[in-house]
């Protein structure tokens, strides 16, 4: 099987400040990958040259695009990279206000990326926009309603469902239950992994919060001071981690 | 007439800043729709009184110009008359409310019923060029939009309207693409004039003054509004017949016309109506009241 995105020896500065150094992995199609450490760790820096918003100093970062094979998206005009993050790739922040129009209603945000790639139907678009309401459990009468009367859960959900509306293969996630409460993320976590597992999508996750990564992820790496310290399977570092920075962010759970 | 002021130089601007507008003017034609930056001067007028048109305007004329101006399709009313003044004033040009005889027409919010014709030029006013706008405020990322023709964002606009009125309500400065192009804002004219935009023999010309830009549309340049599959555009004219000419087809404006609140409706283009009047055409009248 082809790897859908390989990252070879990526390394980003800030000045003198390290964002992240010799950062390595490979993304199989249908494969949630977690990026965990601690704040500062250079989980966002990872993220960020991932998806085309910062670009790297040193290192490729391959995408297997459907039209042009394996290509390093850094050799990319930005067109291209921005009809890839369009079609091929979604982004789901862990604010919603950051991936959402406020100003525009849940059917418009939906509909937005379908518009985007030249869906000029009404009637069609707004019927997809339905479609995808139910899929992340939102109900069809909040259609016309903005974003800015949803809960914090709902807003988070509609945001999946304007990112997934173009059925990306890839999709990028920062935090996505940071700042909800934990039976809302209960059901969010739940409505991802069903999504997740529904479309076959490949996810890089990133977030602090193990327990998501337990429950989402098939591998994880571990990140500190802008390296990787620990990769493989999620339920292999968690159960037995290895290096001690691993070990001590395991044992930093509470139990209740 | 008013009294030549010998203290200005022609049509108010000095000859330097003439030629920065000029070089913007024919960038603009020579990329129809594309939004050009200019240094926009400081005009003796406060913006949103059509400083950018009167600096395309003075940047265009010669003085063998006729010149017309109207606002809202009228001759007759305050920014259309000190507009027209200035320009007899400072470039001592004849000017007219015919729009055959005029041979450089500036207006706000309106293009004239009667269809122009090769070698006139129109001078538009125009408050916000940029259609993005109400959507993406970031103007590093409106650019950017325009630059790789990423559009999509319009029809969210119109989806919204949709939504939310069931139909397209956008009535004014509808959205219209150039040339299979760029997208632009036709400054606020009613979406009724939209289809004259197409085609025009006369070459277009929009000016904003506080926004700093010039685009223009070069003649028989192809305009389309943008819409939906299963809502196409349409154009929206009040069902009513001018009460002064008669006129079925020409754009209306609704007016009250006594302390009762009574409404009559008149053709806003002034001397499209005052030439129907004079070829003996007439409505149904004003009854009592006094225009």
């Amino acid at each position: 099987m082809n790897c859908l995105f390989e990252v070879a020896g990526m390394s980003k500065q800030y000045g003198k400040q390290l964002g992240c150094e010799n950062i390595s992995f490979s993304l199989y199609p249908g494969e949630v990958l977690g990026i965990v450490g601690e704040s500062g760790s250079g989980k966002s820096t990872v993220l960020n040259c991932l998806s085309g918003q910062l670009e790297p100093d040193e290192g490729e970062v391959y995408f297997d695009s459907p039209t042009k094979g394996k290509v390093d998206i850094w050799t990319l005009t930005e067109a291209e990279q921005r009809h890839l993050a369009r079609t091929e790739w979604a982004f789901v922040h862990q604010n919603p206000r950051d991936g959402l129009r406020m100003g525009v209603s849940a059917g418009g945000n939906i509909g937005e990326r379908l518009m985007n790639v030249g869906h000029r139907h009404y009637g069609k678009i707004r019927q997809t926009a339905i479609d995808w309401m139910g899929r992340v459990e939102l109900s069809e009468d909040r259609l016309d309603d903005r974003p800015s009367v949803f809960s914090g859960g709902m807003q988070q959900r509609l945001q999946i469902a304007r990112s997934l509306v173009t059925e990306p293969r890839l999709i990028f996630m920062d935090e996505p239950t940071g700042g909800l409460d934990v039976s809302v993320q209960a059901r969010l976590l739940d409505l991802l992994r069903q999504l997740v597992q529904e479309l076959g999508l490949s996810v890089i996750l990133v977030t602090h919060d193990l327990a998501v990564v337990r429950m989402l992820a098939d591998r994880m790496v571990v990140m500190q001071n802008g390296h990787i310290v620990e990769s493989g399977l999620s339920d292999q570092v968690l159960d037995d981690p290895q290096h001690p920075y691993t070990q001590l962010l395991v044992s930093s759970i509470l139990q209740v | 007439m008013l009294e030549a002021d010998n203290h200005y130089n022609f049509a108010y601007l000095d000859e330097q800043t003439k030629r920065m507008i000029r070089r913007a003017i024919l960038k603009a034609i020579s990329i129809p729709g594309y939004q050009v930056p200019f240094a926009s001067r400081e005009m003796p007028m406060p913006y949103g009184w059509g400083t950018g048109g009167v600096q395309v305007t003075a940047a265009c004329l010669v003085p063998k110009d006729i010149v017309k101006v109207i606002d809202q399709g009228a001759d007759d009313t305050t920014n259309a008359v000190s507009i027209r003044q200035f320009f007899e004033k400072t470039a001592e040009v004849k000017t007219t409310e015919k729009t055959q005889e005029a041979s450089l027409i500036q207006t706000r919010h309106r293009i004239p019923e009667t269809s122009l014709s090769e070698g006139q030029i129109l001078v538009y006013q125009v408050p916000i060029p940029e259609p993005l706008r109400f959507i993406e405020p970031r103007e590093s990322e409106t650019r950017k939009m325009h630059a790789l023709k990423e559009y999509g964002l319009m029809h969210v606009k119109l989806y919204e309207d949709i939504a939310h009125h069931g139909h397209i309500a956008t009535s004014y400065a509808y959205p219209v693409e150039v040339e299979g192009r760029y997208v632009m804002d036709p400054s606020p004219i009613p979406k009724f004039d939209n289809p004259k935009l197409s085609n025009c023999p006369a070459l277009q010309l929009f000016g904003a003054g506080r926004e700093q830009r010039i685009y223009a549309l070069p003649p028989y340049c192809k305009v389309v509004s943008l819409d939906f599959e299963d809502h196409p555009f349409s154009q929206l004219r009040a069902d009513q017949k001018c009460v002064l000419c008669g006129a079925d087809e020409s754009y209306l404006d609704e007016i009250i016309i006594d302390n009762a609140g009574s409404r009559a409706f008149i053709c806003s283009d002034t001397d499209f109506c005052s030439s129907r009047q004079a070829n003996g055409f007439a409505g149904a009248g004003l009854g009592e009241a006094v225009l």
